[in-house]
């Protein structure tokens, strides 16, 4: 079990604040964050590479403070294969071997094992320099696992391999997770992260701001980061407050637009709303419905999407509002355009800060 | 455009080819106008070889000890960062730029009889002066900043993450600096003992003022044409250029074929 104790760092203008989080043996842990949001310092801190400002690291209870790196059992695998050019594959995996002085015919045993698992026994004899992306990057997991670490640093291991070898690299980080290597992955894509993990953590600037297992995390996002990592375009910070013309209902306020909420939470309360955008109607004259939030607003930007459309409507703030193309041919949607769009109190979620 | 880059191209053959002859001419005329059997006839004389041999012998000598601090020190210059790293840098470089004589006298203050060095050497059985050990001591002087400067520009080349790397495979510093650092580095370090043995091989300067006997062969090549002239003293110039040309080549050989193995593995 790894435990991260208030961790400090300062390194130029960057710093790490009071970083706070566990990981149970056996988890596949994911750190969540843009570049430059500190993931990759964080990991060096706890390798031992870098030494915290304050702060504490406990592995299986024991304090890492005065444990060199060599001797944390830590293994790193970084973005890029790391692979020591001056020696075969054989020679790389065996590396760590070497240093544990093991007889030549366990070494021999133990790196076969090794390959077999990472799927790479035909490589053992190859150089390192006729390898692909992939196949390095699978060399460089078997001779980080060589080293039988107890905790496995992942840094953005697949952000340069592409899909196919994506789904495939998946698939063995899930198998050796599940033969029971604690892992923690570092990323800035979601859906690298929800594949694999049972744990979140979302970085932003250094703090950590959530913690929780995917779907906690994902159900009630504390950041726009978080927001827009999962689609939901639609992320306003704001404050609950009471309706002036109906006393049951509660709206919502950014800059100075109500927007009528469903909630139980109390009046004067901060938080979050989301709205998705797939349940917002544009139309070219008022309509009346069911749905009580209705604003006149001017079309901003209009992009192409998967699905159909992005529509991205000024109305005080931008929404957006996800439409078809059959939708958007009809309307005649263009930029400048002055048109009103409409939603249900029910389809704004509001989530407490 | 295409013309006149021709021409210039032209200008800068002419006058590259200009400093080529300049380099060879003068080998060349010597070579033409020495007979060749007098070559043979000073290659057997007992002296010549004992002062090649000398010069060789105290020239690896030299490389090979002062290397064993010269490349620690380029690796804390390649990777460390202290205040004064750039006085620390500017001192390596300062036997380039004196005097190799002004070197030598320099050199003599602290390793004479009369010095605390001196002083140790002799209660230990030797002496500097005149002696091959003060002959190394000359010529790694003026040498060593060809090997540090090699070996620094290898370890920056190094990439540093390659040694984290190592650390977390539970590689000591030491062993991380023997496997990893030392094994990248090594073209450029090697390139820089090469230098370093050819720069010292042929140091006349400093040698001259710390020992004049025994008589390393760019000595020899000064006393013969005091004494006897021009004539007299090209075959032994002959002669030393041949064998260290010779040496210097198989050694790029050695260098390049090495570095050539290690492409077709990084291809």
């Amino acid at each position: 079990m790894l435990r991260i104790e208030k961790i400090n760092k300062k390194i130029g203008k960057f710093t790490l604040n009071n970083i706070d989080f566990t990981v149970d043996k056996g988890d596949y842990f994911v750190l969540i964050g843009e570049s430059g949001a500190g993931k990759s310092i964080l990991l060096e801190v706890i390798t031992g590479l870098l030494i915290p400002d304050s702060g504490k690291i406990f592995l299986n209870g024991k304090d890492q403070q005065n444990t060199p790196v060599q001797n944390r059992k830590i293994g790193i695998v970084y973005q890029k294969p790391t692979l020591f050019p001056h020696m075969s594959v054989f020679e790389n995996i065996s590396y760590p071997l070497k240093i544990k002085k093991l007889s030549k015919n366990e070494i021999i045993k133990q790196v076969n094992q090794l390959a077999e698992d990472t799927e790479i026994s035909h490589l053992l004899i190859r150089n390192i320099a006729n390898l692909s992306g992939g196949e390095a990057q699978r060399v460089t997991i078997a001779r980080t696992l060589a080293t039988k670490p107890d905790i496995l640093l992942l840094d953005e291991p697949l952000s340069f391999l592409d899909v196919q070898l994506k789904r495939g690299m998946t698939s063995l980080l899930r198998k050796i997770n599940q033969s029971g290597q604690t892992i923690i992955h570092v990323t800035h894509d979601y859906d690298e992260a929800v594949s694999l993990t049972n744990k979140i953590a979302i970085i932003e600037n250094g703090t950590i701001i959530q913690t929780g297992t995917p779907q906690e995390v994902f159900q009630n996002p504390k950041s726009i980061f978080v927001a827009n990592f999962i689609g939901i375009r639609n992320f306003f910070k704001g404050r609950l407050l009471k309706a002036k013309d109906q006393s049951e209902s509660k709206v919502f306020e950014i800059n100075g637009i109500s927007i009528f909420v469903l909630s139980e939470e109390d009046e004067n309360v901060l938080g979050n709303i989301t709205i998705t955008s797939e349940s917002i109607i544009i139309s070219e004259e008022k309509i009346e419905s069911s749905a009580i939030n209705n604003f006149f607003g001017t079309i901003k930007e209009i992009y192409e999407t998967k699905l159909g459309f992005e529509v991205l409507v000024d109305i005080g703030i931008d929404i957006s509002v996800q439409i078809s193309r059959q939708s958007l041919d009809h309307l005649k949607l263009k930029i400048n355009k002055e048109i009103w769009i409409s939603f249900k109190a029910s389809s704004v979620s509001f989530i407490k800060n | 455009m295409s013309r006149r880059f021709d021409i210039l191209n032209l200008v800068f053959v002419f006058l590259g080819g200009l400093l080529l002859l300049f380099i060879i001419a003068p080998l060349f005329g010597m070579f033409l106008t020495t007979v060749p059997v007098s070559i043979f006839d000073t290659a057997k004389e007992t002296e010549v070889q004992k002062s090649i041999w000398l010069t060789i012998s105290t020239s690896i000598a030299a490389t090979l000890i002062f290397s064993i601090a010269a490349i620690p020190l380029a690796y804390l210059l390649a990777r460390k960062n202290f205040p004064l790293k750039k006085i620390v840098l500017g001192i390596i470089n300062i036997p380039v730029i004196i005097p190799h004589s002004a070197a030598g006298i320099a050199l003599l203050g602290v390793i004479s009889r009369d010095s605390a060095l001196g002083k140790i050497a002799e209660s230990l059985g030797f002496s500097f002066v005149n002696s091959p050990a003060g002959i190394i001591v000359a010529m790694a002087f003026v040498s060593i900043p060809y090997l540090l400067n090699a070996a620094i520009d290898g370890f920056i080349n190094v990439p540093e993450h390659l040694e984290k790397v190592a650390l977390t495979l539970g590689a000591s510093k030491a062993r991380v600096f023997f496997t990893i650092s030392l094994p990248l580095a090594w073209r450029n370090i090697l390139t820089g003992l090469i230098m370093m043995w050819g720069r010292g091989l042929s140091e006349f300067g400093a040698v001259i003022i710390i020992a004049y006997h025994p008589m390393v062969t760019p000595v020899m090549i000064f006393e013969r044409f005091n004494s006897f002239g021009l004539q007299y003293t090209k075959p032994v110039t002959v002669l030393f250029i041949c064998i260290c040309l010779a040496i210097f080549i198989v050694m790029n050989l050695i260098s390049r074929r090495k570095r050539n193995a290690e492409n077709r593995e990084n291809k």
